[in-house]
């Protein structure tokens, strides 16, 4: 039975697209069939990041319009068999996503693909409740920052209560936090929120920690999943988020400030 | 200067007033968006009642909804200390926890 991720956030620019590209191939790595669709309608950005912007035809509104079908809008990825993205459109509005069209598409991307991972506008307006509002599980992208980390206890409210599960009385959306931008040098200082504060504050399941890393926008300006980087040290904290997501246990990394950097924290940052 | 800090660390860092300042903005968030929606109306009935005895102001009633074990406890509080009595009115004591 395909499951419905939704990647969200409530706050903008915390990483939502870059771990929605980067969770999907890395679910499209571990074997699984694996579609990721763009819901920030008007802001279309998850086919930049994912290097398919030169090919994209039909978008997401054009298959609930009926203008084009599900498999003119795919986009299949050059990288992997297994991994597909389905853009949005750039010209439309967020209250173009009807949600009665949404769920026609879901249902027939759930035929297709093991897992559909849902990259949702920030906010919580209309597009980011669509977004979230079919997801069976949630990961919650939390920089250690107070804004971010009250915009996500926002957001697990709303996942508790509007999601269609709760809606329905089913079982609650799973929801796992993924700590990104996290720089362990300066929570070391005592200058940034530790991965056990942010945990005890919102209290829900730890997905995994992405540690700051030059290699994320190095991934973004050239169009690939960070994933695919295995020296990026971002890139295998996502790659071991996604193991844990399939239930694997696996020892958090990257929690410790790199050894290289010990003289310059004993003596201050030049 | 991260020798100096490392010997002589200061009394609270600022991640750790972050820390407090969210978990005191999060309970308080939290606490208003589990309660249901009646809250408003009945405090604004209860006001208008009240406010046929006594003076009252808005921010002199408090109405919250609180879980004690297995129990909700529905807490009024009217303060009226110092309030004028209205011509007509009952007794001045009024003071309801229930």
């Amino acid at each position: 039975m395909a499951k419905v991720i939704v990647v969200t956030s409530g706050k903008g620019g915390v990483g939502k697209t870059t771990t929605s590209a980067a969770f999907a191939a890395g679910l499209a790595l571990r074997g699984q069939k694996t579609v990721v669709i763009d819901f920030d309608v008007g802001l279309r950005n998850l086919d930049l990041v994912m290097g398919c912007e030169r090919r994209v035809v039909f978008d997401f509104i054009n298959v609930i319009n009926g203008d084009a079908n599900l498999n003119q809008a795919l986009i299949k990825d050059k990288r992997h068999d297994n991994l597909f993205i389905f853009p949005t459109s750039q010209t439309r509005d967020k209250n173009a996503l009807k949600r009665e069209g949404v769920e026609r598409v879901m249902e027939e991307l759930k035929q297709q693909f093991d897992y559909i991972v849902c990259d949702s506008p920030a906010g919580i307006e209309h597009g980011a409740i669509t977004a979230l509002y079919f997801a069976d599980s949630a990961v919650i992208v939390t920089n250690p920052e107070v804004s971010s980390v009250r915009d996500s206890d926002r957001i697990i409210g709303i996942l508790a209560s509007k999601s269609r599960r709760a809606e329905r009385n089913e079982p609650p959306v799973d929801v796992h936090l993924l700590l990104t931008r996290y720089d362990p040098a300066r929570v070391t200082k005592g200058e940034m929120l530790a991965v056990e504060d942010v945990k005890e504050i919102l209290s829900i399941p730890l997905l995994g920690v992405i540690p700051e890393s030059e290699s994320v926008l190095r991934a973004s300006n050239t169009g690939t999943p960070v994933v695919f980087d295995e020296d990026s040290p971002a890139g295998r904290a996502y790659v071991d988020a996604v193991a844990r997501f399939l239930g694997e246990t696996r020892e958090m990394r990257f929690l410790k400030p790199e050894r290289r950097n010990f003289f310059r924290a004993l003596f201050g940052r030049a | 200067m991260g020798l100096f800090r490392s010997l002589f660390p200061p009394r609270r860092t600022s991640a750790s007033i972050a820390k407090e300042r969210l978990k005191i903005v999060l309970a308080h968030e939290r606490a208003s968006s589990r309660a249901p929606d009646f809250l408003p109306i009945l405090q604004r009935e209860l006001l208008a009642v009240v406010g046929r005895y006594v003076e009252i102001s808005d921010d002199m009633i408090r109405v919250t909804l609180g879980n004690s074990g297995d129990t909700s406890l529905l807490e009024i509080n009217i303060e009226i200390e110092g309030s004028k009595p209205k011509k007509g009115g009952s007794g001045p004591a009024l003071s309801a926890a229930v």
